[in-house]
């Protein structure tokens, strides 16, 4: 095994083809590991502040608010209240005689003068430990108000992100079902977990419409109060990012029923396999569905196929690292550099499960490196060893890539062209292309010749 | 307009903070932290917290930015963190092998009581601790003060726990440079050579977070104050501290406790802040100041004396740390600017009052807040519009609704590149930094002159 990876964590990494594959996942970080993970807070927010009309206070001392202030470019196409940064910047005396009044009135003055659809106030790590009655100070502004203040039980301490997902879920739960779903058609869906980063719930909408599909409610990308209250009155839920909004389906679907079924919309199979399984929910209905989006997946391809062939000349045989935080992307992202002639040497994620991990094995060519939970040590020594040309990964993952000469691709919340869709997958190749065929990594140290097997001349 | 939330009319706020001017201490920490060789910083909390201020640091540097955590769960969150610091501090010496491992607390460890020092030293007393290696720690809450406190703290923490007493004098000046770009960093180290005074800069973050692609990811890049220095402090003939806010506390701790004696100057940025710098290294080194340092002072001056017409009159709202904005008020003013709308995040007694004396013969009122925040600042906009905005990438949504030319300075800057590389420290940095204001405000012109009035030559 790789000597960057801590005795504590062998049983975290698995290299396809070595032995039986057993995965440990979901495991607290190892204390003093450089870890690449958040918390639960951050999982909280970033599900939840795509909601654009309503407001989002973060109930804590200042950082949390600074962290997540308009980070991830959800974009909106109206109100833009989420963009703005509020908080009640707990002190000293606060963390002492406890922060209720100061919740109370921040909540009062915020919504009087904004006039948001809907509250939610993040409970951070100290409000855990003092003691804040979160709830109650909601349920009392909510009737003083008349508008859902709503608590996110999001305490940094109490997990990782996946809690974070689960505490928005339930949070938003508290508001489906409140709405009036008269007038909804019958052919008509949930967008779970799209949050709009560069504009691609509109991408997703817009195919959605041209099969004649009615969008009740995006969850959360471009999102409003009004749809998530009215969410239940949709035949059916499409689920992306399972690990973010599957809690919602999940919780939709026992007390609704409203049936669920888990989506991908990047990559060009991916895509399809999604618009035509939703076309089969609806096809007894309207038997003109399937005909629609065969019309859609074909338009589309044959205005993308050629262009892609371009890239795919210069991109076949290069290999790609991927280190993403739901593993649900990393599936989508080895079929899409299948599709460009690469292959995926290194694969791994923030909060994959035990079922994730293997399918990933599944489909994971021999060799590849799989890892749970990694760091930057790990993480640079696999991606050296492994000959990667381009690395996709996150904020922190980025400048690690560009240090070792590699080219790097954000799949995360700084991604700045949408990559979701058949035009995401067009963008998502001229994004890999210029990143790997960067005339600077020619003014690079080369590699060394153990990991010759990747491409281009990397002599000493 | 992305802040079309912000009304005019302007209300007292007192349980609420909007758009923040400042952000929470361990990112200070951290970021000093890294300005030790061979130093990884730890974060002694939730994952969270480690992960958050590694990206803010990541976004702002572009560079690898490399911190521990403690990691906290729920458990540790009840009985308290001392396993899980015990464990990170083992975990940390075998594998990654720092020199000196950082700590600094969070907002739910200090709550919780831990006791930071005791629990190193129990570290050290089980063995954890290789020979020659240091855990150094700073309080940090997240509650108390502002990025800039915690910067403060690492600073004093760096002293408390590597400064020896040896009675003996090693004849150089510790220069604490306050929390400035690496490019700053590497300024002030270059200026002290040129007078010819030797220096222990600390912290030191040049080389470290504007490194070079090397074909190498280094865990601990070769740079940094090193260790061996750190451990020198006590034995300065003085101590420069830039900037009351992010170096005083180091400074005369060392002065009441080392006998080492300090100065608080001004962040040397503009003219008059720069000249007192020059003066007092040359006063400790006993030597005129040096012909090629002349030359860079009189070329800022013949900058700003060619372009005086454009900077007159120049209204400016400026965001930032008290330190960066005393110097920048300063500055703006010598150069016939009126900064009048001035808030920080970070609090602090003095700031208010240094910025009304800075400002008292501008012939007009200022408004000055500290702590404060972006909303107010835009709501101070709204009432009387201004030609050009400083501060970091936050401002930009105000100079977009407003239409405004914004200069990025501070902390964070997420959109532009070039301060870790160009300072804005010294005379150098006082030309780079008229040379974007000046350009920030022809720019404007240019674009807005009728065609009429439209000319070649400014």
């Amino acid at each position: 095994m790789n000597s960057a990876v801590l005795e504590e964590r062998q049983d975290q990494v698995h290299r396809i083809g070595e032995g039986e594959f057993a995965m440990a996942c979901n495991r607290d970080s190892l204390a003093g590991a450089v870890s690449q993970r958040a918390c639960v807070f951050c999982g909280s927010r970033v599900v939840l502040y795509p909601i654009a009309d309503a407001l989002h206070l973060v109930h804590g001392p200042i950082g949390c608010a600074v962290y997540t202030w308009d980070i991830r470019g959800a974009l909106s196409s109206g109100p833009e209240l989420h963009r703005m940064s509020f908080s009640t910047d707990l002190q000293e005396k606060d963390v002492i005689f406890g922060g209720e009044k100061k919740l109370a009135a921040a909540l009062s003055e915020l919504i009087d003068r904004h006039s948001p659809k809907a509250a939610f106030v993040y409970s951070t790590c100290i409000v855990g430990l003092i003691g804040d009655d979160v709830e109650s100070v909601c349920r009392k502004m909510s009737a003083e108000k008349g508008i859902p203040v709503i608590p996110v039980q999001s305490e940094g301490f109490k997990g990782n992100k996946r809690e974070g997902y689960a505490a928005a879920c339930k949070a938003m739960m508290r508001l489906v079902g409140t709405g009036d779903i008269s007038g909804i058609s019958p052919l008509s869906l949930n967008i779970l977990g799209d949050f709009n980063l560069a504009g691609e719930i509109w991408i997703i909408r817009g195919y959605l419409e041209r099969m004649g599909i009615q969008t009740v409610a995006n969850v959360t990308g471009d999102g409003r109060v009004n749809d998530i209250c009215r969410a239940h009155g949709a035949a059916l839920n499409v689920v992306q990012c399972s690990g973010s909004t599957m809690d919602l389906a999940l919780m939709m679907k026992e007390q609704f029923g409203t049936p669920f079924i888990r989506a991908s919309y990047l990559g060009i199979e991916d895509m399809a396999e999604s618009l035509y399984a939703i076309a089969e929910f609806f096809k007894d209905q309207d038997p003109g569905i399937v005909a629609r989006t065969q019309d859609v997946v074909r338009d589309e391809l044959s205005r993308l196929m050629p262009e892609l062939g371009q890239y795919r000349k210069d991109l076949e045989g290069k290999r790609a690292a991927i280190y993403v935080g739901g593993a649900f992307k990393a599936f989508s992202l080895i079929k899409a550099f299948r599709h460009l002639g690469m292959k995926v040497v290194l694969v791994g994620s923030q909060t994959g499960t035990q079922e994730d991990y293997e399918e990933l094995a599944s489909i994971a060519d021999p060799g590849t490196v799989i890892v749970d939970d990694s760091n930057p040590l790990e993480l640079s020594a696999f991606i050296k060893e492994q000959g990667v040309d381009i690395f996709v990964g996150g904020v922190k993952e980025r400048p690690i890539a560009y240090k070792l000469g590699v080219g790097f691709c954000d799949h995360n919340h700084e991604r700045k062209r949408a990559l979701e869709g058949f035009e995401g997958m067009l963008n998502f190749a001229q994004e890999v292309h210029s990143t790997v065929m960067s005339p600077v990594w020619r003014f690079t140290p080369r590699w060394g010749k153990n990991v010759a097997q990747g491409s281009g001349p990397r002599e000493e | 307009m992305l802040l079309r939330h912000t009304p005019t009319e302007i209300t007292e706020r007192s349980a609420l903070v909007i758009n923040p001017a400042k952000t929470c201490q361990p990112v200070g920490a951290m970021y000093a932290a890294l300005g030790i060789e061979g130093c990884l910083p730890h974060s002694h909390g939730s994952q969270g917290c480690c992960s958050y201020h590694r990206s803010a640091l990541t976004r702002h540097y572009k560079e690898p930015v490399m911190a521990a955590t403690s990691s906290f769960t729920e458990g540790s969150s009840v009985f308290g963190g001392q396993a899980n610091l015990l464990q990170a501090i083992n975990n940390i010496f075998t594998v990654y092998n720092p020199d000196v491992i950082a700590v600094h607390t969070t907002c739910l460890s200090e709550t919780i009581g831990d006791d930071v020092p005791q629990i190193a030293e129990k570290a050290r007393q089980e063995g954890k601790v290789p020979a020659g290696k240091y855990v150094i720690n700073a309080s940090t809450p997240s509650y108390v003060g502002s990025h800039v406190t915690g910067f403060s703290n690492m600073c004093l923490g760096m002293v408390k726990g590597l400064a020896v007493k040896t009675g003996k004098k090693n004849g150089k000046v510790n220069i604490i440079p306050g929390f400035v770009e690496p490019s700053d960093m590497e300024e002030i180290k270059r200026l002290a050579a040129e007078i010819g005074v030797p220096i222990t800069l600390f912290p030191d973050t040049s080389g470290v977070l504007n490194g070079p692609l090397t074909g190498k990811f280094r865990m601990f890049p070769k740079a940094g104050t090193p260790v061996e220095a750190l451990k020198g402090v006590g034995e300065a003939i003085g101590t420069l501290a830039m900037g009351e806010w992010a170096s005083a506390d180091a400074a005369r701790y060392l002065d009441s406790e080392f006998k080492v004696p300090c100065r608080v100057l001004d962040l040397p940025i503009g003219l008059a802040a720069t000249d007192r710098f020059i003066d007092a290294l040359r006063k400790i080194a006993g030597v005129a100041v040096p012909e090629k340092i002349e030359f860079e002072r009189g070329q800022l001056v013949d900058m700003i004396s060619d372009q005086h017409q454009y900077f007159y009159g120049k209204k400016v709202a400026l965001a930032g740390d008290p330190d960066q904005l005393i110097a920048l008020t300063e500055f703006l003013v010598s150069m016939d600017m009126l900064p009048i709308h001035i808030v920080t995040g970070t609090p602090g007694k003095k700031f208010e009052g240094r910025i009304r004396e800075l400002t008292k013969d501008m012939g007009r009122p200022v408004n000055v807040r500290g702590p404060g925040d972006m909303f107010l600042l835009h709501q101070w906009i709204k009432n009387e519009p201004v030609d050009l905005l400083i501060g970091n990438t936050y401002m930009k949504y105000i100079a977009r609704d407003e239409d405004i030319p914004l200069v990025r300075h501070g902390f964070p800057i997420l959109d532009r590149v070039g301060h870790s590389y160009f300072p804005t420290v010294g005379y150098k940095g006082g030309l780079r930094l008229a040379e974007k204001i000046l350009s920030a405000l022809l720019d404007r012109k240019d674009r807005d002159s009728p065609e009429s009035s439209f000319e070649l030559t400014l």
